[in-house]
């Protein structure tokens, strides 16, 4: 009854909006299989036991640790990383470019993570306060920026949509 | 950091589940959110032979009234009930106590049972069920049992669930007029377990405090109305019976000063709120 337990497994999934699909054992993490099997190195690996955050991808929208999930969790899952973000003519997308302007990023090491939780963030809660998006922050490392400038970045891309939508709104 | 090898199966109904709990007993571990159990895969402090995966369960994603208490499935995530409309109006104490379980991206996994079958003396999830006196209904494949919080942690990652047994919901006594809840902790960092954590439920007629963080389980005390020097002398007599050890974090005598601190103030705040609920 019992497979033989390194047995590798196909797992198919939506990647950033294309169908992937490649082999992992029982024991492999999403974040090792979204690096080492389907190539997509964005997303990094910090502490694997979800504290520093920078491994955090969406699953069915939801920010997620890819380190504390396994790949076969994931079959047939919408799976979004930091590589989904750049508009389709390669253009930075909002938050990116929200982020570099307010510096908001120095190695990197981080970025990937925050990114993906803030867009599941801003979706839910749009108009968010300061101490709100320091809350949500708090689930993940930066040793480079302070955050202040990250905070900054995040309430700009706020503010723009929110404008946008009035915008859309009005006319 | 990576997990050891085990046997990986999907379970897609609860019934299913048990059958699998049956035939594999202790040798399964039920992996749910996995934002605990994932996390002691990876550093191989759990070596389960297999995982049963219950987070495709739609049967034990729920939240429900039922009886004078909010039921909540297996399959519930700590986000889920967070953003539950009703939350603050059914139970103000969780209300104030999700914000405090680590974060963000965790609560969007990690579910609420899971919390409270993982035991942590720290989680904030088991603290508010012992001190609500709510309940955890274990079913296995020939018997469903419910116990009572108090019944069902017995120590540090320590319960009464036998290895045939599946949690399939947790039961919060739903808040009541004229009470007043708060709850409270100190952490060295937002998102960390709590040194200290204190959850009171204050009624008519009696005070309940649970303090989390300090022995091996929460621990929940029942006073009456007292002066405030008595219900000092009280904390006191508590934090020394809680026989708080040194570690890492904080000192015995750190977290002593903090059943003091955090107790009087926590119960100050659901004292006021109690007087408001009455006054509506």
């Amino acid at each position: 009854m019992s497979e033989p337990q390194q047995t590798r497994h196909r797992i198919a999934l939506t990647l950033n909006g294309q169908s992937r699909s490649g082999y992992a054992e029982s024991r492999t993490l999403l974040s090792d299989f979204i690096r080492h099997e389907l190539g997509a190195t964005g997303t990094h690996v910090g502490c694997e036991h979800g504290v520093c955050g920078a491994c955090t991808v969406q699953i069915d929208g939801a920010a997620t640790r890819s380190c504390l999930c396994l790949a076969r969790q994931a079959e047939g899952r919408d799976v979004r990383t930091v590589e989904g973000l750049a508009n389709g003519d390669g253009a930075l997308g909002i938050l990116q470019q929200a982020f570099k302007t307010h510096h908001a990023l120095q190695c990197g090491f981080c970025t990937a993570g925050i990114l993906m939780s803030c867009v599941d963030f801003l979706q839910r809660i749009p108009e968010p306060t300061e101490e709100q998006v320091r809350d949500m922050l708090s689930g993940h490392l930066c040793r480079c920026t302070g955050y202040t400038p990250i905070v900054e970045a995040i309430l700009s891309v706020a503010d723009q949509l929110k404008t946008e939508k009035q915008e859309t709104t009005d006319a | 950091m990576k997990p050891p090898v085990f046997e990986y199966r999907r379970i897609d109904t609860v019934s299913q589940a048990l059958e699998q709990l049956h035939e594999e007993g202790d040798n399964a571990r039920i992996l749910a959110g996995g934002q605990s159990l994932v996390i002691l895969l990876n550093m191989r402090l759990a070596q389960p032979g297999t995982l049963l995966d219950i987070s495709g369960c739609t049967d034990l994603n729920y939240l429900k009234m039922d009886g004078g208490m909010v039921c909540i499935g297996a399959g519930t995530t700590q986000a889920q009930l967070q953003y539950w409309p009703q939350l603050a109006h059914k139970l103000p104490l969780l209300a104030e106590a999700i914000p405090f379980i680590s974060h963000y991206q965790i609560r969007n996994r990690g579910t609420v049972a899971g919390s409270i079958v993982h035991a942590d003396p720290s989680a904030e999830l088991p603290l508010c069920l012992a001190t609500l006196q709510g309940h955890v209904e274990l079913r296995s494949r020939k018997a469903t049992r419910v116990l009572a919080a108090a019944d069902f942690q017995q120590g540090m990652l320590t319960t009464a669930k036998q290895g045939n047994e599946l949690v399939t919901e947790v039961r919060f006594p739903v808040a009541q007029a004229g009470h007043g809840y708060a709850f409270d902790e100190f952490a060295m960092r937002r998102g960390d377990f709590a040194i200290v954590a204190c959850a009171v439920d204050a009624g008519p007629d009696t005070i309940r405090l649970g303090i989390g963080g300090v022995a091996d389980k929460p621990v929940v005390v029942e006073w009456p109305h007292q002066s405030p020097d008595v219900l000092d002398q009280a904390l006191n007599d508590l934090a020394w019976q809680l026989e708080a050890q040194d570690d890492q974090h904080a000192t015995a005598s750190y977290r002593r000063h903090l059943v003091r601190r955090l107790g009087r103030k926590t119960i100050a705040t659901a004292l006021a709120r109690s007087t408001n609920n009455t006054k509506d």
